[in-house]
């Protein structure tokens, strides 16, 4: 009677199986949610030291345009402006999305709508391969080709904000195209029918029915794009320059958040000013990322199809 | 007849387009093999770097790149692994597992450089594990965790409902359904997602720099200790990467055959990643084929 009470009162194996494996799944996740929060405290944490503990002004640091950090100006304030590396930073990401998107979006159109066979021949796995490139091998192309190419056209130095566009944009070529693809294939087929079926041309069809219903999903495209040259490092910093400067043409010397950040973080001591001014560059990047985040969330959620 | 005129142009427009597109890849990638391969000769992949002087190779470097994947991997997968079973099996709908599956995003989308910085700080400083391979494992395995994950859950998820209910009909426990039935059915998935996380994290350099450092102490090859400083197998010692090396190369500048040792390891990575991705699907579709016949 006991034994039987007993058995009826424990835990079966089958259960204790089942706490277990819910366990271990559990503290994975844990762990990860655990690593992005501390990423998150850590790097700003560090990045605002610069305000609080060196009492550098947030309005000096976001738009003074005087980079020497170690320096102190004429009133006695250390010169930490970012406004270079912000403006290279979002003229770099602007211009190679903008030579990127209408490329990419007539390569996808071009693979879904006009020739889905000779597009699944010979650009889906051209593109898929790209996608996978380090990106020190697209910053080693714009060193060895990019560079000097725009030196003989343009003189100078070769290195600049042009230099580093191109290279980006042939970097997230792949990327948005292959994203877009999955954006116009994501339209519905009874759509083009629709349009075919009162007279439509091709053209008409894409332009008006298709690129409108995917357009969601093409933003989308976009903006990860912008995101992925936002926060790309090497590749820029191997042929921007690195020129802590205000950016005044496309073919000087400049400087982004990543290519100072890559510069700077090896020669700096910990815990001094010109450190936590680094730190601060990284936050500034880490709020980029978050952003763009929220940008594609809102797109979805905005785009989405009823 | 203008809306056919207007459409022969623009697909005319659209075909140009691609055109160019098609011959900017084409030409990058020729150019990258037609420029490396004549580099590449064993003496080019097994010697040792040479800084100053011509006819360096890439021996460690390599070796090094291939350590820390073995070890990214070997720490990553079970976590992306119990993290994707939680996901896919267990995670209710609240507000909890949105968050969760936010900070997963969140995590995706950082910038390399970032995981970088942030590994220096905790792995290299706080920690005190110095330029080492464990650093850069450790960082690597940030950078891959939320990508991997994700495609371990759709692979998980691409697994028909019917093949739970009959575990559990079975009186299998939810965890003994998981680990006896649906990640056998998903291996194929998994093995693939692997094989292209391993492509990303060959070829990631930013997340490095700070971290397994950028210098290469040579090796000693007959050394398996792994306590000894020139042994291979030695976790705690700086680790440059052939990715890592090529933009130090570039930006250092004094290595007088620079060019072809760097165009030499651009067509190292490439054939490196050709070799993950074509492997991936040659995997997959032969796992999927055993899979589903027997």
């Amino acid at each position: 009677m006991e034994e039987t009470q007993s058995k009826f009162m424990q835990k079966s194996s089958k259960r204790k199986i089942e706490q277990f494996g819910r366990t271990i799944s559990f503290i994975c996740i844990a762990f990860i949610v655990l690593i992005v929060l501390s990423i998150l405290y850590f790097v700003i944490s560090k990045g605002v030291s610069t305000f609080t503990t060196d009492g550098v002004s947030v309005i000096d640091f976001l738009f003074g345009d005087i980079w020497r950090p170690g320096e102190v100006g004429e009133n006695g304030e250390p010169l930490v402006g970012a406004l270079p590396m912000i403006l290279g930073s979002f003229f770099v990401t602007l211009l190679s999305a903008l030579l990127a998107t209408p490329f990419s979006i007539a390569a996808a159109i071009y693979m879904v709508e006009i020739s889905p066979k000779a597009g699944k021949k010979i650009l889906q796995p051209v593109i898929e391969l790209l996608v996978g490139i380090p990106s020190v091998v697209y910053g080693f192309i714009g060193l060895t080709v990019v560079v000097p190419f725009i030196r003989s056209i343009f003189g100078g130095t070769g290195f600049g904000i042009l230099s580093a566009t191109i290279v980006l944009f042939v970097m997230i070529l792949p990327t948005v195209t292959s994203m877009a693809v999955d954006a116009l294939k994501s339209v519905p087929r009874h759509y083009r029918e629709a349009s075919l079926a009162m007279g439509g041309t091709r053209w008409q069809t894409i332009y008006k029915v298709v690129l409108r219903a995917a357009t969601p999903g093409l933003l989308t495209a976009v903006v990860f794009g912008m995101a992925r040259a936002f926060g790309e490092a090497l590749a820029v910093q191997m042929v921007i320059g690195n020129a802590a400067m205000v950016p005044t043409d496309l073919i000087t010397p400049a400087s982004t958040l990543t290519s100072i950040l890559t510069m700077s973080m090896g020669n700096t001591v910990m815990g001094t000013l010109e450190n936590n001014v680094l730190w601060s560059l990284a936050t500034i990047l880490l709020v980029m990322a978050l952003f763009f985040n929220i940008l594609t969330r809102w797109i979805g959620k905005k785009g989405a199809m009823k | 007849m203008n809306s056919k005129k207007a459409d022969k142009i623009a697909v005319g427009v659209i075909y140009v387009m691609s055109a160019v597109i098609v011959l900017i890849l084409a030409s990058l990638l020729l150019f990258i093999l037609w420029r490396g391969l004549p580099q590449i000769s064993w003496e080019f992949l097994t010697a040792p770097a040479k800084s100053f002087q011509v006819g360096g190779g890439v021996g460690i470097q390599l070796f090094n790149s291939f350590y820390l994947l073995i070890l990214t991997m070997l720490i990553s997968t079970p976590l992306a692994l119990g993290a994707a079973i939680y996901l896919s099996e267990y995670a209710k709908q609240n507000w909890l597992t949105d968050f969760v599956r936010t900070a997963i995003e969140v995590l995706s989308s950082l910038p390399s450089v970032v995981v970088g910085l942030f590994g220096f700080l905790i792995f290299v400083i706080q920690w005190d594990f110095g330029f080492s391979i464990l650093s850069g494992a450790l960082a690597l395995t940030i950078f891959n965790l939320p990508l991997l994950t994700r495609t371990i859950e759709d692979s998980l998820q691409a697994i028909p409902a019917t093949q739970r209910e009959a575990g559990l009909a079975l009186g299998l426990s939810r965890w003994e359904t998981v680990t006896r039935v649906i990640l056998p059915a998903a291996l194929p998935g998994i093995i693939t997602g692997m094989i292209l996380a391993a492509g990303r994290i060959f070829g990631e350099a930013a997340a490095l720099i700070y971290t397994a450092g950028q210098s290469a102490p040579a090796l000693d090859f007959t050394n398996w200790n792994p306590q000894s400083i020139t042994s291979p197998l030695n976790i705690f010692r700086p680790a440059e990467t052939l990715a890592v090396h090529i933009w130090k190369i570039n930006s250092e500048g004094v290595m007088p055959d620079g060019e072809q040792v760097s165009a030499g390891a651009s067509a190292v990575l490439i054939l490196a990643v050709m070799l993950f991705n074509l492997g991936s699907r040659y995997l997959g579709r032969k796992l999927q084929k055993k899979a589903t016949s027997e």
